[in-house]
């Protein structure tokens, strides 16, 4: 599609949805009329840039429902972001909604390479986490044949993959790799396997990880990028160009901004990523800021298609990390170790990377009060930390007890998190 | 009898940080265990002026604490830690941890451990012939 044309549906739909979000969002009227703004005053695309962001605190301090636009008995189904309660993002999907997004996850799947011939193993998590049933219902829609296992069990997975003659398989990029090395450890031999296309996303990842799947693996790697916030998976894939996500944007409007003055950066040029969404129902955002760094590029792919691409994304404006998939903020953890007595608030977040799977150790320091001459006091300590940080972040960790002061203290901003993953490149 | 306890971090050099500045302060080992976990260690030891070399290696940056155990003076031949831990079973006491050492003088055995009702325990010993003792005999 010509660009004239796709922005004529995008500024129409986008007219549309500021019209809902005015009178259906309590929140975001609320910052229009702060700013005072007149949302039937928005004429073209470039005049979305006269209006407020929003944030992912906007969508947290709306729970549960309060960034739900639509009356309830229309939502059929919701999802939320990794999180708990207080943190946790909420979204709505009416009929409609879930419609788009299968269409949409169609597309990247399409996009992608996948056709209705190919059995797809569907290995990202199933439930609130929007990967398993976002890419579960695109593969449906694609007319493949779905094979729903959800994540974990690297063994029957395996088995699964060959006995039933999976060709695509989702997760994201450290599962794939974790998968080929368990696969190598069991002498798998792939060459009797139909497998040869793997997509994957909820992570970022490296040219050099591509590689190394590449290398453990029959299949040809695919990116694909989505947030619940704006869908779930199917916001943008790459196609077989491999140079950049095309970002649906007939559903979802990209800008890329400074985000230290909120300006809009020319094309090319790298910032935070934001979107608006124009055909969502459920939960539309406005502006939404992504907090991932990427760079938006409208020359005409390679592969013919004329839709935006986006670079993929390596890091993040925040101090959000991306455990296995799942998003895990230092405060969390901070504030899990603050409640536990006998801890002192010097903490430090070590991430590495294990058999290509992201661990997470937690070190505290022991007290002098709560130290115990008793061995079996100290580990209940620390397991009661470990348990309450499972809890928090829905994620195993692993709790080393230090002795005081051995965590450095730094003259202001401490440093709490220490990445040892293998640092992921850029493009 | 007081024995100090100091939490070690699992890694090289730390059991070294505690025993070199007792070298300094020269301050003479008693006795010493030390318990290890996977993740962590417990070095216990008696020395002979428990509250002011605790308290010299808190001021140090150590994570250093007291414990009332009991200690007691045994038979230097078979069966000798036995018959001590003998009477406290029999009176159902259990006992969290117990270290053993030959002293040199007197060829005595010696046994420090930690049960959680010293009272009862002491009470117990004594009542068999075998009574616990306040330091160790140099």
């Amino acid at each position: 599609m010509p660009r004239e044309a796709l922005e004529k549906i995008q500024l129409n739909r986008l007219k549309k949805v500021l019209v809902r979000a005015y009178h259906n969002l309590p929140y975001y009227r609320k910052k229009l009329d702060e700013a005072g703004i007149n949302v039937y005053e928005v004429n073209t695309l470039e005049d979305l840039r006269k209006l407020p962001f929003t944030t992912k605190d906007d969508l947290r301090k709306a729970y549960p429902f309060g960034a739900i636009a639509e009356p309830m008995h229309n939502i059929v189904r919701i999802h939320s972001s990794s999180g708990t309660t207080g943190v946790a993002t909420v979204v709505g999907y009416t009929a409609r909604d879930i419609e788009i997004w299968s269409e949409l996850m169609a597309r990247t799947l399409a996009g992608c390479g996948a056709t209705e011939e190919d059995v797809i193993q569907v290995a990202f998590g199933y439930g609130l986490f929007t990967g398993g049933l976002g890419v579960h219902y695109g593969a449906e829609k694609l007319k493949a044949t779905v094979v729903p296992m959800s994540v974990g069990n690297t063994l029957r997975q395996i088995q699964i993959l060959r006995d039933f003659g999976i060709s695509v398989l989702c997760c994201t990029p450290s599962f794939a790799l974790y998968l080929a090395e368990v696969a190598r450890e069991n002498n798998v031999d792939w060459s009797k396997s139909r497998l040869r296309l793997g997509i994957f996303g909820a992570e970022p990842w490296s040219e050099e990880m591509r590689a190394e799947i590449e290398k453990k693996l029959p299949i040809k790697a695919f990116d694909i990028y989505g947030l619940s916030e704006v869908i779930g998976p199917g916001v943008a894939f790459e196609c077989e160009e491999r140079n950049g996500l095309h970002i649906s944007e007939d559903h979802f409007l990209p800008e890329v901004i400074d985000p230290q003055t909120g300006k809009v950066l020319p094309e090319g040029e790298v910032g935070e990523l934001v979107f608006t969404t124009l055909t969502k129902e459920g939960t539309p955002v406005i502006r939404y800021r992504t907090g991932d760094i990427s760079a938006l590029y409208y020359e005409t792919c390679r592969c013919g298609r004329t839709m935006v691409r986006m670079r993929r994304v390596a890091s993040r404006t925040d101090d959000m990390l991306i455990i296995r998939g799942v998003n895990v903020y230092p405060s969390q953890i901070e504030s899990v170790i603050l409640s536990v007595d006998g801890v002192e608030p010097y903490y430090q977040i070590v991430l590495t990377r294990e058999n290509y799977l992201d661990k997470i150790a937690v070190h505290v320091e022991v007290s002098p009060q709560v130290f115990s001459d008793e061995v079996k006091v100290l580990e209940k300590l620390k397991k009661q930390i470990e348990e309450k940080l499972k809890a928090e972040l829905n994620l195993s960790c692993e709790v080393k007890l230090l002795e005081p002061k051995s965590i450095t203290r730094s003259e202001g901003k401490a440093k709490r998190v220490i990445d040892l993953r293998k640092k992921e490149g850029v493009q | 009898m007081k024995q100090i306890s100091v939490f070690l971090e699992n890694r090289p050099g730390s059991l070294y940080a505690v025993l070199a500045k007792l070298r300094e302060w020269n301050i003479n080992l008693r006795a010493l265990a030390l318990a290890d976990t996977a993740e962590f260690g417990v070095l216990r030891f008696i020395v002979e002026n428990p509250e002011a070399t605790a308290e010299k290696l808190k001021q140090e940056g150590f994570t250093a604490t007291l414990t009332e155990v009991l200690a007691a003076g045994v038979e230097d031949r078979p069966g000798g830690l036995c018959a001590v831990v003998e009477v406290l079973t029999n009176e159902g006491i259990s006992i969290e941890y117990l270290y053993a050492f030959v002293s040199p003088y007197g060829g005595k055995a010696y046994v420090v451990f930690r049960v959680e009702d010293l009272e009862k325990a002491r009470e117990i010993l004594e009542k068999h012939g075998i009574p616990t003792i306040e330091t160790i005999p140099v």
